[in-house]
């Protein structure tokens, strides 16, 4: 082996180091800091005294139905657009140019200026006000993008062939479309969903501004709600003697994201596939 | 295909019978959002009635009821001579003080000596008998009534103020200071105290020699009091006549005082 | 692909089914920019150029944001230039060098750290990375705590990307590298690594745009002093944080100033977004 070579692979451990060794700290210091609170009653017992005791249990509900308005308005649009730019669009064309801008733009914009827009636009000129849907709705926003792309990448990936095939056999397009190709890229597809459930899972600066604080359980998407992250920033912001559940609640967090990362993992084949969040 | 139009049926009906018939919504003070969320939280065990509390800021609960986009407003302040056409109610007593890192020797700062910390004329915990360090500067971010009053006791004006950080909320006041042992900072009391005795490393100072403690805020003796008030445009109505009372009465001081406030006198 | 002039019924709905989807879509961004630009043009129009002063006092009815734009701009700059030297050399020490018992876990580490929240990673630093600093540089909360958290943030993304532009160059580069006796370190050195710069530095510089927009990790651990600093232990304030700390309290014009900065914010993006476009030469970012 050459020598460059021997002194690359040792020295190589340093970032290594510098990658590994705050991010177990960190989870290290959550894990100390939250460990004690977290139990099967704390994921199923609904908060008390403004989150001091009790659990998330109400939590988890509002996360899942900002989850569940988001996705409901973000995978049909996304779809759609998805199949537009894979059966209208020719690759390299100035609308999928233009169109690939917009989503890329769109993709990259920072999170708080989806929270102006979301609070400006769906609280008040909706008038939707602080609600689990004016937050659904911002949310839906930001992942639009990245279901769209995940989505094209696997109905792009489907073979020629089929398609070919199918055109040979006079198959109408929306034949095409729900027998061969949505079921070839399903999985495809579904990374996209899941992708966009983790993105949106994390987000805190956009749902302060539309879906609120509020710690009851919501009746209907009217209602305020408060998610997961926002929680983690409350009581670690604003409540006396809310750290320990703060870093409680991350932990739950961050569990749900690694269940989600292994989604991911056994619906892809490929391990670290070009489809990065 | 079918699951997704059976997911938004679902949700639509859900959403349709969710309109209730009362609901109260409260934006303001974030102060005082944790306490008042507990009270809301009695008086929908009791009556049914759903109580919305959102934070936002005082200025924000006072613009709120004006506007009619809040039913009532907490603002952790007496309201201003140009707020005439709100009415108050104080539930509560609070206090601000200043705090410390509790490894810090100094038990006492001079009205003086704070306006020239916090005015940058001192910089060293030396000059008012404290170790050879640095001050830390903290101040709260434009906006908070904490920061309105804080000015006023002690008559300065923001853009004259050198702070080394600036917070939002309370609690990121109260861990900053905890963190740093050169560090000086205005917080409400009943959050001070709370982590006091919870073992958060920090000491509340005492002002113009008297302790502050909530007995002193209560006795009226601590000089940075502060009202803690649910605002209404006007005359309440009756399901905001009806809570407020609530959060007035008897059944709810215990919460007040769980969080270091004084139940105000009723 | 055929197309076909007269279509059933079903498919024509299904197009214009598509062409919605789509438009709805592209709407999104521009509705976002026309409500930022409906909300702000008259402030724009009587006070535009008093935003690059430098006074931030919204109680005076000052709104001079260059000392918060500087904020945002040193602290991104300053996580990207620890990070992605970091990134980019462990993304190719581990593809090339590193035992495979440490390669896989590292990577899902990696991706994990990828998906972690922003006020999670804020937490840390506020109640680990500041104190930590304040040791050696009062007060802790600083451009330095603000770029170090930053950096933890978008390195997993900056590394990922890199090890994708290495997978995806040619094998036989590699290959004659070895057939030429090369030490590996050279190879890489002199025709991987510069193969895929162009992939490597477009997605190195999404992560700047992605740095610029972060929220509330910079929040809790700035310090959020509207100043110029003058030494990377110094607390600033980014134009992001400055959004979420006031937004809830602003009124009126203060407001519309907030709106401003959101403004400035996504123009800087969609100028980067056009920087990484053209690094990239084609038109599918797959990011």
């Amino acid at each position: 082996m050459h020598r460059s070579d021997r002194w690359a692979a040792v020295l190589g451990l340093i970032p290594w180091l510098l990658v590994v060794a705050p991010l177990t700290m960190m989870l290290a210091a959550l894990w100390q800091q939250g460990q004690g609170v977290l139990s099967l009653a704390f994921l199923l017992e609904d908060p008390s005294r403004a989150g001091r005791a009790g659990g998330i249990a109400s939590l988890l509900l509002s996360t899942g139905w900002i989850l569940a308005v988001c996705l409901a308005v973000a995978v049909p649009v996304g779809l759609g657009c998805a199949l537009f730019l894979s059966e209208e669009v020719r690759p390299g064309s100035a609308t999928d140019r233009r169109l690939g801008f917009a989503l890329d733009l769109l993709a990259a914009t920072p999170s708080v200026v989806f929270g102006l827009f979301g609070y400006q636009f769906f609280a008040i000129t909706l008038g939707l006000g602080f609600s689990i849907l004016s937050g659904g709705l911002a949310l839906s926003l930001m992942v639009l993008p990245l279901m769209i792309r995940s989505a094209e990448q696997a109905l792009r990936g489907v073979p020629l062939s089929y398609r070919r095939a199918a055109e040979a056999l006079a198959v109408s397009r929306w034949g095409w479309v729900r027998r061969v190709l949505l079921p070839n890229a399903a999985s495809g597809i579904a990374v996209g969903v899941i992708l966009s459930v983790g993105r949106a899972l994390a987000e805190t600066a956009v749902l302060l501004f539309t879906a609120g604080y509020v710690l009851r359980r919501p009746d209907s998407v009217f209602d305020s709600g408060r998610a997961l992250s926002v929680h983690i920033y409350d009581m670690a912001m604003n409540v006396p003697g809310g750290t320990e559940r703060a870093a409680a609640t991350a932990l739950v967090l961050v569990a749900l994201l690694v269940l989600i990362n292994l989604l991911i993992r056994r619906l892809v084949r490929r391990p670290f596939s070009g489809v990065v969040r | 295909m079918k699951g997704y139009w059976g997911i938004v049926a679902l949700t639509a009906a859900l959403a349709a019978c969710g309109q209730t018939t009362d609901k109260l919504v409260l934006t303001g003070s974030s102060t005082m959002a944790p306490v008042i969320a507990e009270v809301a939280e009695r008086y929908e065990a009791q009556t049914g009635v759903q109580v919305d509390v959102q934070s936002g800021g005082t200025g924000r609960g006072v613009s709120d009821v004006r506007q009619g986009l809040a039913d009532i407003g907490m603002a952790s302040r007496a309201l201003h001579s140009d707020e005439g056409d709100l009415t108050s109610f104080t539930v509560a007593q609070d206090g601000i003080a200043l705090i410390v890192h509790r490894d810090n020797p100094v038990s006492a700062l001079s009205d003086d000596q704070v306006r020239a910390i916090y005015q940058g004329s001192t910089d060293n915990w030396r000059a008012v008998g404290g170790e050879n360090r640095p001050i830390t500067v903290v101040n709260k971010a434009e906006g908070r009534s904490t920061l309105e009053l804080f000015l006023e006791y002690f008559q300065l004006e923001n853009r004259n103020v050198q702070a080394d950080v600036v917070i939002g909320e309370n609690q990121q006041g109260i861990k900053v200071v905890a963190g740093d042992p050169a560090a000086i900072g205005y917080v409400s009391i009943g959050s001070a105290e709370y982590e006091a005795q919870a073992g958060t490393s920090i000491r509340l100072l005492p002002l113009g020699g008297v302790a502050a403690r909530i007995e002193t805020v209560n006795g009226k003796r601590y000089p940075l009091r502060r009202e803690l008030n649910l605002v209404v445009k006007g005359e309440p109505a009756d399901a905001a006549r009806a809570f407020i009372d609530f959060a007035h009465s008897d059944a709810v001081a215990d919460l007040y005082r769980d969080h270091y406030f004084v139940p105000a006198q009723r | 692909m055929t197309i076909t002039l007269f279509l059933p019924s079903a498919d024509r709905g299904l197009r214009w089914l598509l062409r919605l989807s789509a438009l709805l879509s592209a709407a999104s961004l521009g509705g976002i920019v026309l409500v930022l630009l409906w909300r702000t043009g008259p402030f724009l129009w009587s006070q535009g150029g008093a935003v690059f002063a430098s006074g931030w006092h919204p109680g005076a009815g000052e709104y001079g944001m260059a000392a918060m734009i500087a904020g945002s701009l040193l602290v991104s700059l300053l996580a990207l230039a620890m990070a992605a030297p970091v990134a980019v050399t462990l993304a190719a020490w581990l593809r090339y060098y590193a035992p495979a018992a440490l390669r896989r876990p590292t990577l899902i580490l990696v991706e994990l750290m990828a998906g972690i929240p922003s006020v999670v990673y804020g937490l840390w630093g506020l109640l680990v990375l500041v104190p930590w600093i304040n040791r050696w540089a009062p007060p802790g909360a600083s451009w330095l705590a603000g770029s170090l958290v930053l950096a933890l943030m978008i390195l997993p993304l900056a590394l990922l990307v890199t090890d994708t532009a290495l997978r995806q160059l040619p094998p036989t580069w590699s290959r004659a590298g070895e057939a030429l006796a090369l030490s590996r370190f050279g190879v890489l050195r002199r025709v991987l690594l510069p193969g895929a710069a162009p992939s490597i530095l477009s997605g190195v510089v999404l992560q700047f745009g992605r740095a610029l927009g972060e929220t509330m990790a910079v929040l809790m651990v700035c310090g959020n002093v509207v100043q110029w600093p003058h030494s990377v232990f110094d607390p600033v304030r980014t134009l992001t944080a400055n959004i979420a700390l006031e937004m809830a309290y602003a009124t009126g014009e203060h407001r519309v100033a907030l709106f401003v900065s959101g403004l400035m914010l996504i123009s800087v993006t969609a100028v980067l977004l056009t920087l990484a476009w053209r690094l990239r030469g084609h038109q599918h970012a797959p990011q």
